[in-house]
């Protein structure tokens, strides 16, 4: 008996996998139901639906991106300290110093990858007309993890705290200031007053909401660290989850009729 | 305008190096590919197969790429850049006007000549001109300091990566459309049958993770990511612009108010496409790639994305300077390039030169009410405009172009779709009417930041 056969036939491997290797028929499909992961996927599926020139294998890259991002950006937390004091440098020493530095390379690659990546899911979802009847929530689900990935990326072009980061953020969040009714230099704010008294001033308005103060300081760091790293992955975690678990009850990848 | 500057280093030059060797090497695949494939053309009286033309292009390549590669030993004397001359012409006719009217020209060229522009050669020849043009701009300083930042690069690829798959979906779009056309089943329904996810799609899953990987972390040795000096609130950097994918939506600065292009247009993009698959009553076309059965759909779409989404970020980024003047490709970003902004209101228009009189102001001490039938007053031409834009238009279109649409949606759904429209249609148009007219605003009530 071969150690690899002593190992597939001991009581630990049994244990995580609950099948034989997926080598035959029957197996195969065994596979695909009794593992966590692939337990996404269906057993079988129409030979044209997974047609790369059909797919261009964009939401799965894009899912895969998001997973790069998690690993990569969770690897940077443990050298990474959201202040003042500490954030510019720390960029700095994973630049110059720190061993596997390269992290913060692939992180933001993979970042402006993903957002393009999305918009291509998206463009070929229209193209193939995949929106339609029964799938338009799935749509919807999916706009919102477009915003959602903007907004990652938006809120993670702050954190190295360079010029390049600080003014993207300024120009970007001046918008808010601008906002209907709930800008101070939007229309409509000067009506909501009580008794001549502004209830909508640059101390109370959406972009000191975005940016915890008047302009971008250590408060909008410690904002868009926590909405980068916790609060934004989080919601997109589980709309992806139902995004998966709507392909495949709104009929699988979409095809012909 | 300045002259071009003359800086060319050696580094650029072998770099440029291998994108022609690159570009060798593919052509020596097409040379292939088209000796088994694109038989012969006639030339001088005799048949001269198409793959030697070919052939003959991708030596010309490989020597361009050697001679890149082995280099001159004064790299401000090589010869192998873009013309000064073509540069000029280049920069002086490029503008907004030019730029957007061009990506227009290009969005309804792709669309009428789409069974032209698919067939393989043209694809390919398209291809390579792009790239060639590339490779010939990098030789200019000015264009490389812009489009070789790191920050830009992923701008470039998603061009060239947006062109291909629209080349892509098109060739699949006009195929299913032949076939439909001649009551044959799509390509896809043809050859059909189901096959296990294990190995077929893990597998190609995997390898694709597997590639993605690789491509990052080479991405992530070759170019470094950006970093500035350290943040300082006290130096505005100029052009101060957001992350490259807002770009577009810092480009509707130039014509909206900041409370139009940066919150009510980017949430109408959002709502419009949240409600795409609700207004869009057509069944056909569910499941495959065509274009003859969605003509609407499609074309509005990629009106949507490629000239006012993809072309806007490429000018937001790579053609607006500091103060967000417009600058040529080639053209040095002069902080001092003064652009004379002479654009006026309606409002002035209407009371200056149509009326001849001064715009009337409330009187000194007036009450609340008094100002505000003051501002209405003087206003009331852009005002009654924009009114009509949103409330008369949408009722003379179900009546008029979209009745067969008006009459299959219904109220509701026709009304969300009518206003997505014009909402979208509201950009080119206040574009338009910048460029021809110097118009600024339609409506402009600074007293209440209320300026379309």
């Amino acid at each position: 008996m071969s150690v690899g056969d002593y190992i597939r036939g001991s009581q630990i491997w049994k244990s995580i996998f609950r099948h034989p290797a997926p080598v035959d028929r029957r197996n195969r499909v065994v596979v695909m139901l009794t593992n966590f992961f692939l337990h996404l996927h269906p057993v079988s599926i129409k030979q044209q639906g997974i047609a790369l020139s059909y797919t261009w294998c964009m939401g799965g890259i894009t899912f895969f991106l998001f997973l790069v991002e998690t690993i990569t950006g969770v690897l940077l937390m443990f050298y990474y300290r959201p202040t003042l004091q500490f954030a510019f440098n720390d960029i700095l020493a994973l630049r110059d110093v720190t061993t596997l530095g390269i992290m913060r390379e692939i992180h933001r690659w993979a970042a402006h990858a993903m957002v393009i990546t999305v918009w291509l899911h998206m463009y070929r979802v229209f193209l193939t007309g995949s929106y339609k009847p029964p799938r338009e929530f799935n749509w919807v689900i999916g706009v919102l993890l477009l915003v959602l990935t903007l907004l990652l990326s938006f809120t993670g072009y702050l954190l190295p705290w360079d010029q390049l980061a600080i003014w993207a953020i300024t120009v970007g969040s001046n918008m808010a200031r601008a906002t209907p009714f709930l800008g101070y230099e939007g229309p409509g704010a000067q009506l909501l007053n009580i008794g001549g008294f502004d209830l909508i001033t640059n101390g109370s308005d959406a972009r000191f909401l975005l940016l915890g103060g008047r302009f971008v300081g250590e408060a909008t760091l410690n904002r868009f660290y926590i909405l980068h790293c916790v609060a934004i992955p989080l919601v997109v975690a589980l709309l992806i989850a139902i995004h998966f678990w709507r392909v495949r009850k709104d009929g699988g990848i979409s095809q012909p009729l | 305008m300045l002259e071009h500057h003359p800086d060319l280093t050696a580094s650029v030059i072998y770099g440029l190096g291998w994108l022609y060797l690159l570009l060798f090497l593919m052509n020596c695949a097409w040379v292939w590919r088209s000796y088994h494939q694109d038989g012969e053309v006639k030339l001088f009286g005799q048949g001269v197969p198409v793959a030697s033309i070919w052939a003959l292009y991708a030596a010309m390549l490989g020597m361009i790429s050697t001679a890149h590669l082995t280099g001159s030993n004064n790299p401000q004397m090589f010869l192998l850049r873009m013309p000064d001359a073509f540069k000029s012409a280049v920069d002086s006719l490029s503008g907004p006007v030019s730029f957007f009217s061009l990506s227009v020209g290009l969005f309804v060229a792709v669309i009428l000549l789409r069974e032209w522009i698919v067939k393989p050669t043209v694809g390919w020849v398209l291809l390579n001109a792009s790239l060639i043009f590339l490779a010939l701009s990098m030789t200019d300083y000015d264009f490389r300091q812009i489009v070789g930042k790191p920050d830009n690069v992923p701008i470039v690829a998603m061009l060239f990566i947006c062109a291909y798959f629209t080349w892509l979906s098109f060739a699949c779009a006009v195929e299913n459309d032949k076939r439909k056309a001649a009551g044959k089943p799509l390509y896809s329904q043809e050859k059909n049958d189901k096959i296990l996810v294990w190995p077929d799609l893990v597998y190609s899953e995997l390898i694709c993770m597997v590639l993605v990987t690789a491509l990052l972390v080479a991405w992530g040795i070759v170019l470094q990511a950006p970093l500035e000096e350290p943040a300082s609130s006290a130096k505005t950097p100029n052009p101060s612009k957001a992350p490259w994918y807002f770009l577009g939506l810092q480009e509707m600065l130039v014509y909206y108010d900041p409370w139009m292009a940066g919150v009510v247009l980017p949430s109408m993009i959002l709502v419009g496409l949240m409600a795409i698959p609700y207004i869009d009553f057509n069944k056909l076309g569910n499941g495959y790639y065509t274009f003859n059965e969605r003509k609407f759909a499609i074309s509005t779409f990629l009106f949507g994305f490629l000239p006012l989404w993809v072309a806007m970020i490429v000018l937001g980024t790579f053609l607006r300077g500091p103060n967000w003047n417009f600058f040529g490709p080639y053209e040095y970003w002069d902080v001092h390039k003064l652009e004379l902004l002479n654009n006026v209101n309606i409002s002035e228009w209407f009371w200056y030169k149509v009326m001849n009189t001064k715009m009337p102001v409330a009187p000194a001490g007036s009450d609340q009410a008094t100002q505000i039938g003051y501002i209405l007053l003087r206003e009331w031409l852009g005002l009654v405009i924009t009114v009509a834009y949103l409330a008369v238009l949408p009722p003379l279109m179900a009546v008029t172009v979209f009745r067969k649409f008006f009459v299959r949606m219904g109220f509701l759904r026709f009304m969300v779709l009518s206003n997505l429209i014009l909402f979208m249609a509201s950009l080119p148009i206040k574009m338009v009417l910048r460029w021809s007219f110097n118009l600024k605003y339609i409506v402009a009530i600074p007293e209440w930041f209320f300026n379309i």
